[in-house]
């Protein structure tokens, strides 16, 4: 299939950027989203051109590295996955793709589509971890845990950290990831000793780094790859009103 | 209880007062509805009557005002730290919010406090401040309360105030129809079970209270 | 020849460890603040080993490729992670995991490293539950396992289809816990390009700042390399695409030995190959093969239709088709370990039985298992795993048989290491898939996890400490010494000469050359023949890169395309030492298949009396030869057997 691309090029972080057209030919249906960006590159750096700069590693949906916003939509229009996973039978031949970086100002643009989310680590070593440290621990089965809240569990540590939730929101929100990492805590034993001053923390320091407010728009959950699931939202302003109040 | 304005703070104080708002809005579509039932205007005037002289109320209004003036005001600060969070705007954006509504809070708000300025203007500013409303006479008797009604039925009997009234309360029952499900949201009230009823809830609320009282300005003007 | 001392403490096996940690230096809590230690890669043997060594007081620096610690690719572990919790209660314990990985790997681990990893797998799983890890669990609350290939038992524990990633969050936040403390002091999106050393000794780093481009010098008492696997060689393999040797190689330059190089696991469950525009495999998790089923059709007539498009596979019926790993392996079917499972494959797509448009794919069939447990069973343990493949093939697995064929997944060579997980540099230490030594010729699956957190959390916080005990004495490294000056320029010299080559061809094009030749003659099978061509040809390409790559951009700024140059000039370098140790090794074991070596059925047969060593290269020098040391490997505690996965 051909295709136009309308790309987002810009050279460093503080410096002005624009969209640049890029028509590509002859591409498989079969190719993924990325392979169809390498093979763009592949013919740009031929033609002695910067290559696009895109984040992107394991390309099998896991490690949260991929981003871009493909025709309006965090990871592309198809549903639970992550931009690495999208292949190009979605597209119609001879459409026009408009690909741009994930957009907030906590996360600035490092180069063309590639932005810097460390404003997330911050946000976990802001509190979200259970503090113990290695070793000196009990039995793993000692502490018995509720099959239904071990996988409510599991459903928000399916996070994969990739910003689809900010790159979405209308207010560039970070609830839904923070909210997933404080309600895989509050669901578990192990997380409850802490869960006051980790769900504080947690709020203040993603307040901090200028993330916009949770206006309950649902986007987030539409556009997560892993379709975590904005009840995590709720439990976290559960567990911070609770903390608030006591 | 230390309550420091956080992002998570800040929502559920804007939730507390929507869902305030939210009683305030059936009590006072209950009373407006009195005008249909009641073509003298009577039990629409005693009721409002009391409403403007019952001590207790009389301080609760203020507790409204409190609300509303919360509301707006954490309205705009929200907003404006939502706009100041994505400084550069997408090119493209596809709708992927899930309450369609949720998108245009701002916009619908903003109208809704005009609406709410020229509203205040034409009934309580005029009879409170400049006390410009003729008494109520019923059956020849002056019984010493505003004619609060005619005021209404007046207002309504201008096609270019009825139009404006409807859309605004379109407008409104937009913003509920998010407002009611997201208040609950955002005090943490989310279960498998109850979600579902609570949206569902929430469409009927708006849809009831839009067309409530949009119901009013229609029946008086087609039967002025 | 120098004789490798793996420092393996005397005593009976099961004591060994005990008495280490008894007998070890111990730095004591003032002097872990005065010492340094910097740890190259954030998987989950670098991010544990980070976290404990900073929980213990010690100053770490750590450095990631990606822009986040989290993202390494210890994250794209699907399966499980094995211990000895025996809590099935079916028979298992710590020496019979101990016994299932030696024999596993084919008796080529070595005994000691491999005991002591299954004695703190047990550990492993408490302090993962401890940290919030949430694995799966029964409805009594109590944690789940399930079965895994080359084992008997159920000792396999998992989180959904993502343990890998739910056992690196949780090292993670560990970690993320002792950077808040300001006790980790954490660098991303850095590339390690050397090891500096100082009078012999592991000293400081030199790593390349992804983003601006610029190279920093890094000094520590010693550095711990958790870099990961190698399998990127291939090109296509299941790895990251950043995944790299460069870390790995630069030690063996350095005078590190790189350890059984050719040691190559291929995964049998991939999703097999679709274009020449592919730029990786995707992997099945292995405990698919719990349930499916693996045949081709017993007709070739059959075969060639398929591969034509002419016929689909729910057409051929029961008796057309060929279970090939039942028939053969009954005792195990579907379960014998991968290095088995894989070539199995490859043996009947040889044949001409393959499946698929390429008849390079073999069938993984759900029905029965559809039919025996129901679809929703079969939604719930595999639902995410169903899904991934529909999206990549656009075919539903609940109807259609998968398609999977064998993919480079995992290498259990890398740098050679000690007991004491120390390399032959002094104060340069190497855990995870970087170092080889635990899975010898081949790695069971749900192992990975438990050696990288093994040695993360367990071992390196010990051997480590012992190491420094003597180094409390020596003040903060200064990074302004000549050793790091010229170090540096070592590394700028190979920046400047890439740009210096101007060619016309990419980067990418070169590595993909590459790949296929390992794939044909260093690959799933090997023979004297191609390995000796694999070195001519690898030489040739060498030269053609440095003579027509295509470095575009510039030095300074992100610049991916000199990033992967760099990384596939150690990989034009890597790749000959691993056919060379594959051609050093007359025989076949696990991974590594010489197809001169074989039983009449076509089983991998091992000589133990001439290869029962670890090869560990010694580099000297760009234009010679390097020097194979033999570690003999002796087992004490094991009957040394041909592997038999026909029988039990």
């Amino acid at each position: 299939m051909d295709l136009k691309l309308k790309i987002w090029r810009q050279t460093g972080p503080d410096v002005e950027g624009k969209f640049v057209h890029y028509p590509v030919h002859n591409i498989s249906k079969d190719a993924s989203f990325l392979e169809m960006m390498d093979i763009l590159n592949e013919e740009l750096v031929a033609n002695g051109e910067e290559p696009v700069a895109f984040d992107h590693d394991c390309r099998e949906g896991i490690c949260g590295m991929c981003s871009l916003f493909i025709n309006g939509h965090a990871h592309g229009p198809d549903d639970s996955i992550t931009t690495c996973q999208l292949h190009m039978r979605k597209f119609k031949d001879g459409e026009t793709i408009v690909i741009e970086p994930w957009r907030a100002r906590p996360f600035p643009i490092i180069k063309d589509l590639m932005v810097d989310r460390s404003a997330f680590d911050l946000i976990i070593q802001a509190g979200g971890y259970v503090s113990i440290n290695t070793g000196g621990v009990p039995d793993a089965n000692a502490i018995p845990i509720k099959k239904e809240n071990a996988d409510l569990a599991m459903d928000a540590a399916a996070c994969i950290g990739c910003g689809a939730c900010v790159a979405a929101c209308k207010n560039a929100s970070a609830m839904l990831f923070v909210s997933a990492k404080v309600s895989q805590f509050a669901l578990l034993p192990q997380g409850k000793i802490e869960a006051k001053q980790r769900v504080e923390n947690m709020v203040a320091k993603m307040d901090d780094l200028g993330f916009g407010n949770c206006t309950n728009t649902y986007a987030c959950e539409a556009e997560c790859p892993k379709d975590i699931s904005v009840a995590n939202i709720a439990r976290m302003n559960r567990e911070f009103l609770a903390a608030k109040v006591s | 209880m230390n309550l420091s304005y956080s992002s998570i703070t800040k929502k559920i104080w804007m939730s507390l007062m929507g869902l305030f708002l939210m009683i305030f809005l059936v009590v006072h579509l209950g009373i407006n509805l009195l005008l249909l039932f009641d073509p003298t205007r009577e039990l629409f005037n005693e009721v409002a009557h009391f409403m403007g002289t019952n001590p207790i109320i009389q301080i609760f209004q203020w507790v409204l005002f409190a609300g509303f003036a919360i509301h707006i005001a954490l309205g705009v600060i929200l907003q404006i730290q939502n706009w100041i969070a994505r400084p550069k705007r997408y090119k493209v954006k596809a709708i992927s919010e899930d309450s369609f509504f949720s998108k245009f809070m701002i916009h619908t708000g903003i109208i809704i406090l005009i609406f709410l300025v020229i509203h205040f203007a034409n009934f309580f500013i005029k009879v409170k401040v400049f006390h410009g409303v003729d008494d109520f006479i019923l059956a020849g008797v002056n019984t010493g309360m505003e004619d609060m009604g005619l005021l209404v039925v007046k207002l309504f009997e201008l096609p270019e105030y009825v139009i404006g009234y409807i859309i605004v309360l379109l407008l409104l029952g937009f913003h509920l129809d998010h407002a009611f499900q997201s208040a609950f949201q955002s005090l943490g009230l989310n279960h498998p079970k109850y979600t579902p009823c609570i949206k569902g809830f929430g469409h009927v609320y708006a849809i009831v209270i839009s067309l409530g009282y949009i119901l009013i300005p229609l029946v008086i003007y087609f039967t002025k | 020849m120098t004789k490798l001392d793996s420092k393996v403490p005397s005593g009976p096996i099961a004591e060994k460890w005990t008495n280490y940690k008894a007998h070890q230096n111990l730095v004591n809590p003032a002097n872990k603040r005065k010492i340094d230690v910097i740890i190259v890669g954030t998987g989950l043997a670098g991010g544990a080993a980070a976290a404990s060594l900073s929980e213990l007081g010690f100053n770490v620096k750590v450095f990631c490729i990606q822009d986040s610690p989290r993202r390494a690719h210890s994250i794209a572990a699907q399966g499980g992670i094995n211990a000895a919790k025996n809590y099935p209660n079916d028979g298992d314990s710590i020496y019979r995991l101990f016994y299932d990985t030696v024999k596993g790997g084919d008796y080529r681990a070595r005994e000691a490293n491999v005991y002591r990893l299954a004695e703190v797998s047990n550990n492993i799983i408490d302090q993962c539950v401890a940290q919030g890890v949430p694995f799966a669990r029964e409805y009594g609350g109590l944690l789940d396992n399930r079965s895994f290939g080359g084992a008997l038992v159920s000792r396999t524990f998992y989180a959904r289809g993502q343990t890998g990633q739910q056992l690196l969050l949780g090292a993670y936040s560990a970690l993320s816990k002792e950077i808040n403390k300001g006790a980790v002091k954490m660098y991303t999106r850095r590339e390690m390009m050397d090891i500096v050393k100082i009078d012999g000794k592991a000293r400081g780093i030199i790593v390349r700042d992804l983003v601006t481009g610029k190279l920093e010098r890094h000094g520590a008492h010693a550095v711990l390399l958790a870099t990961g696997g190698y399998g990127n060689v291939f090109f296509l393999s299941t790895n990251a695409m950043t995944s790299n040797g460069s870390a790995a190689w630069k030690a063996y330059k350095r005078g590190a030995y790189f350890a059984d190089p050719s040691f190559v696991q291929i995964h049998p469950t991939c999703i097999p190959v679709h274009g020449d525009y592919q730029s990786k495999l995707t992997l099945m998790s292995e405990s698919l093969r719990n349930d499916g089923r693996i045949w081709v059709p017993k007709k070739k007539v059959d075969a060639q239709k398929i591969q034509k498009g002419e016929l689909s596979p729910v057409k051929i019926p029961e008796e057309d088709r060929d279970y090939y790993l039942e028939r053969r392996y009954p005792a195990f079917g579907n379960l014998v370990p991968r290095d088995v499972a894989s070539r199995a494959a490859k043996e009947r797509c040889d044949e001409g039985y393959g499946v698929g448009n390429t008849g390079l794919a073999v069938y993984l069939d759900f029905k029965d298992a559809i039919n025996r447990l129901g679809k929703n069973v079969i939604e719930a343990r595999y639902g995410n795993l169903f899904q991934m493949y529909e999206k990549i093939v656009d075919e539903n697995p609940y109807e259609t048989p998968m398609m999977i064929y064998p993919a480079i997944h995992y290498t259990m060579g890398g740098t050679w290491v000690d007991y004491e997980l120390q390399s032959t540099i002094p104060g340069l230490f190497v855990g995870g898939e970087a170092n080889f030594s635990d899975h010898g010729a081949n790695r069971l699956g749900a192992s990975a996890l438990m050696q990288g957190l093994s040695d993360g959390y367990f071992v390196l916080p010990y051997t480590m400490q012992n190491y420094l005990a003597d180094q409390i004495n020596v003040p903060h490294l200064a990074t302004d010494s000549a050793e790091f000056e010229q170090t540096e320029k070592d590394v700028q010299d190979i920046i400047d000469r890439l740009f210096v080559v101007k060619g016309n061809k990419t980067v990418d094009s070169f590595h993909k050359r590459l790949g296929l030749i390992m794939w044909d003659y260093v690959g799933m099978a090997r023979n004297k023949e191609g390995l000796e061509k694999a070195i001519v040809e690898i030489k040739e390409l060498r030269k053609e890169f440095w003579g027509n790559v295509n470095v575009p951009g510039e030095k300074t700024g992100m610049n991916v395309e000199l990033e992967k140059a760099l990384r596939l000039v150690d990989f034009l370098e890597l790749g000959e030492l691993m056919a060379r140790d594959a051609l050093d090794r007359n025989e076949s074991c696990g991974g590594h298949f010489r197809e001169e070596y074989k039983t009449e059925e076509g089983e991998a047969m091992r000589d133990d009396e001439n290869y029962m060593y670890v090869s560990a290269w010694e580099y000297k020098g760009d234009d010679q030869e390097p020097v194979l040391h033999k570690e003999p490997l002796v087992y004490e505690n094991i009957e040394v057997k041909q592997r038999n996965y026909k029988t039990a």
